[in-house]
């Protein structure tokens, strides 16, 4: 099916089941722990051996020397690969930093042997055994030093002339700001179950958010046919990025299948998710706002540094202030500075989790400066077309809407407008917001839908990261063919099934279910034709035409009727910007001796189309929120800048919210549709919720204690010396 | 720079091992296990018992919350042949999917997990909660500690605190924890 205009009314505009509350249906074999994640597939190899890995204990440099002769010897120990044993692994497309193979290290922890074992306690104990020496050359880790020594402006864009703008401007803002490098931490640890015992077809029963790139990628890197490489992935502990690419557990699992001739599964152990895999790099950015009295702005100038591994491009934080405001002159620069970290990728709205967290604060501190509310500034700087490119309209933006309706229902207008100057006993009391905003993408996208006997199976290689997939697939399904929830099953995340978009870059939930409509229309098609008829009506469990009603199960009894499509969308997309967009409020109290700060209530106000399940997009929106206040005042991965690498490698160490950090949260979900989007006119929620979330909580903080926090996570050492106190 | 590392000692070490009786959900269990495999792995790969997650191994995250005598343990921190004949109950013998326990239903009816990794340690740990709260076992943030111990929020979000979930799902899991404890006190006075 092809996608080349907005969608007229249609059946979503009535719908039964897209876009009301539905509860998970994978709900009762998550709360059973009978949910299969990839390393605990009894089921499909039983009795595997088990794979650990050793990772480098230098950041640069190269082996001169491994001795696994111990570790070969060990009790238990089947097979040990070292990096030495094999050359380089090709790098596939979307892998930055190399996963395996040859001597030279480009980071710590990168993966330099693993042993296989009869046991995960013989493995572990193995890979102690390896004797390894190097010769270490010296890496570059300070993101400051770099920021330092920049000197041409690498310019993404400029439009108008902010330099004439900025002399000319009434009231102009400059500051510089830090956030932090942070890591996804998804609970589930990358895991791989690997049986390629013949050399040559390769299974992975993985946990993976991309299975068409990842099947990509392994074809790359082992350089197979990739018609002999099945993967399934059909739950996912959480990925936020973090398991979009081929990662060290997949590569070790198979090498090691391949050497012993048994299937092999490899879990990362935790410290290895966070200098193994991938990270959000940290960002230094210098923001400059000109404006009018009147509070018009007239520029922007946005530069901002990250670190990457040579060949990625780290953390693009400038990316939003070219769209999200009106102004004339505009100007924005990254620099992605090669570094000798581990891969800096993607995690949970890349780009704009840092930027916004940035720019949302330069707009609060601009807001200031005009006298305004920040409620206001933003309303009267809001645009309808992408301001680089006035002729390219927003589809489809309310975020003044957000903005209006945020403020209403927070009560914002009876806040205290004195920094400082609201105290309850010990506590300093503020009340922050920001505005968030994420482009809306899609991705072609398949699905199959097989109808047997009235029920219904969907099968689409589209993911469930708990993102909430098998119910707004189930959903959209059973609308479309006019069924019950009941009578639907949903099969994901396998190479088996046609591909769709994957889950990544909140494009998942829009794009699946235009793939999975567009599978029924053609099952609708398959059936008209049986039945000899034009078109239909498909309504409670039966096909509808003017003169007769016929049970979807007696269309063909015993018979397996199948629909297939890609729903392929069209260019007149490029002609559009199509974005989500928000408004957050938050309430914290500061401690006024100790910094303490607690979140006392939080309400996002979201417009991003046709919200196709309120429950499961609901969790998406507070989930990003709960990330964004972690990123706000405790996630930092700590670099030591001597040796390279981030310290705080475990869950102790780097902390993300807790129970004990989350209050009450509260989200609104504008009623808006977005017909440009997809045919159920639906966009995604899944990274809007970070976007902006963390400057809301600064805003608040800042309006709290009249002190002003630049520089991520806000941790009370950074203004200790500034409180009140009594 | 040259660096080298060898543990021999390791080795010698590495081929103890013990049997031991568990009782798990109430079935016995007669195993010979290498010492050094926690009781998270023996549950996972021996018993095939993989309700309980291994989040980080190092009790960080309580995914593998599971009861020895009815306390709430991380099963990742204790080895398996620490616990001859102690009573051990995972999320298997919480509920099934035919026969769920009320806190696995108000997980579902509050959407209280998304990717559900982290959701059999909540539930686990959810219901101790609300026993320790009931047992006057105080916490960081109890006020009182003479005479019984108020159901609060604080009290919850305290006692929740060991088990992490990156999902963000944690006011979603107050309410389903906040509807358990109601419907118990009803329960309790009808």
């Amino acid at each position: 099916m092809d996608f080349n205009q907005s969608a007229d009314e249609n059946l979503f505009d009535h719908a039964r089941i897209i876009g009301k509350p539905h509860t998970r249906v994978d709900g009762a074999l998550k709360v059973t722990g009978t949910a299969p994640y990839a390393y605990e597939r009894h089921d499909v190899a039983d009795n595997p051996l088990v794979g650990y890995p050793l990772g480098s204990s230098i950041a640069k440099g190269r082996i001169t020397r491994m001795d696994a002769t111990a570790a070969r010897n060990a009790e238990g120990v089947a097979a040990v690969i070292t990096a030495l044993d094999i050359d380089e692994l090709p790098r596939a497309e979307s892998n930055v930093a190399k996963l395996f193979g040859g001597d030279i290290i480009e980071h710590y922890h990168q993966a330099i042997a693993v042993v296989v074992a009869d046991t995960l306690e013989q493995a572990r104990a193995a890979t102690s055994l390896i004797e390894v020496e190097y010769e270490e050359t010296p890496g570059e880790f300070d993101l400051d030093d770099a920021w330092k020594r920049l000197q041409d402006r690498d310019v993404v864009s400029h439009v108008g002339d902010v330099d004439a703008a900025f002399d000319s401007a009434e009231v102009t803002l400059d500051e510089t700001y830090h956030t932090a490098s942070q890591s996804h931490a998804m609970m589930e640890p990358h895991a791989t179950i690997a049986d390629w015992c013949d050399g040559k077809n390769m299974t992975l029963w993985t946990s993976n958010q991309m299975i068409k790139w990842t099947r990509k990628a392994l074809a790359t890197t082992f350089e197979l046919d990739p018609a002999n490489i099945r993967l399934e992935s059909p739950y996912i502990g959480g990925g936020f990025g973090g398991k979009l690419w081929l990662r060290a557990d997949a590569v070790l699992a198979a090498l090691g299948s391949r050497e012993t001739g048994r299937p092999v599964k490899v879990a990362l152990p935790r410290s290895f998710i966070f200098n193994n895999a991938t990270h959000r790099s940290g960002t230094v950015q210098r923001l400059r706002i000109a404006s009018g009295k009147d509070g018009r702005i007239t520029a922007f100038d946005h530069s901002a540094i990250s670190h990457t591994l040579p060949g990625g491009s780290g953390e693009d934080a400038v990316n939003q202030t070219r769209c999200f405001y009106a102004g004339e002159n505009r100007r924005v620069a990254h620099h992605a500075i090669d570094m000798n970290l581990p891969e800096a990728a993607d995690m949970r709205a890349p780009g704009e989790a840092s930027g916004l967290a940035v720019l949302e604060i330069a707009m609060d501190e601009m807001a200031e400066k005009l006298g305004m509310d920040p409620v206001e500034f933003r309303i009267l700087n809001d645009t309808q077309v992408n301001p680089e490119e006035p002729s390219k309209r927003y589809s489809d933006r309310h975020f003044v809407e957000c903005l209006r309706k945020g403020a209403e229902v927070f009560n914002w207008s009876a806040r205290n407008t004195t920094p400082g100057g609201k105290r309850e006993g010990q506590w300093l009391i503020g009340q922050g917001m920001a505005g968030a905003y994420r482009g809306a993408p899609t991705l072609d996208s398949g699905a199959r839908v097989r109808l047997s006997e009235g029920r219904l199976i969907v099968e689409t290689d589209m993911t469930d990261i708990g993102t909430g997939s098998y119910t707004i697939i189930a959903q959209t399904a059973a609308e479309t063919m006019g069924l019950e929830m009941d009578d639907v099953e949903v099969r994901l995340g396998n190479s088996a099934y046609p591909a769709a978009s994957g889950s990544g870059g909140q494009m998942g939930a829009a794009s699946s279910t235009a793939g999975v409509y567009a599978a029924c229309v053609a099952l609708q098609g398959e059936i008209t034709k049986r039945l000899g008829v034009g078109s239909a009506r498909f309504e409670n469990g039966q096909v509808v035409t003017d003169d007769k009603r016929v049970a979807l199960r007696d269309v063909v009894p015993n018979e397996e009727l199948v629909g297939e499509d890609t729903l392929h969308f069209g260019d007149f997309k490029d002609e559009l910007e199509i974005g989500t967009f928000a408004a957050h409020f938050v309430e914290v109290a500061v401690h006024a001796y100790t910094g303490e700060t607690r979140l006392r209530r939080t309400l996002t106000v979201v417009d991003a189309g046709r919200i196709l399940n309120p429950v499961t997009a609901r969790s998406q929106v507070i989930g990003g929120m709960t990330m964004a206040i972690g990123a706000a005042l405790t996630e930092s991965l700590n670099i030591d800048s001597h040796r390279g690498y981030f310290t705080n490698h475990d869950l102790a160490g780097y902390e993300i919210a807790v129970h004990a950090d989350i209050p009450e949260q509260e989200v609104i979900f504008l009623d808006t549709q977005d017909g440009a989007s997809t045919p159920l006119k639906a966009k995604g929620v899944g990274e809007l919720g970070i976007c902006g979330g963390a400057a809301a909580v600064a805003n608040a903080m800042y309006n709290a204690t009249g002190i002003r926090l630049r520089d991520y996570p806000m941790t009370l050492d950074r203004m200790l010396d500034r409180l009140p106190g009594a | 720079m040259t660096s080298t590392t060898t543990f021999e000692k390791h080795r010698e070490s590495a081929t103890t091992r013990s049997a031991v009786v568990l009782s798990i959900n109430g079935q016995r269990h007669e195993l010979e296990l290498d010492n050094r495999t926690t009781l998270l792995d023996t549950l996972r790969e021996h018993l095939k018992l993989t309700g309980s997650k291994k989040g980080c191994d190092l009790g960080q995250c309580g995914a593998c919350t599971v009861y020895i005598n009815g306390e709430r343990v991380n099963a990742c921190l204790t080895l398996a042949i620490m616990h001859q004949d102690d009573e051990i109950t995972t999320i298997e013998g919480v509920g099934d999917v035919e026969h769920m326990d009320p806190m696995q239903q108000a997980f579902i009816d509050n959407d209280a997990f998304q990717c559900g990794y982290c959701t059999p340690g909540q539930i686990c740990s959810a219901r101790a909660t609300l026993d320790e709260i009931r047992a006057g076992i105080p916490s960081h943030v109890t006020k009182e500690l003479n005479g019984p111990i108020e159901i609060s929020d604080e009290e919850i979000r305290e006692r929740m605190s060991g088990n992490l979930c990156r999902c963000g799902a944690y006011a979603n899991i107050l309410k389903a924890i906040n509807q358990v404890a109601k419907d118990q006190v009803a329960k309790e006075r009808s």
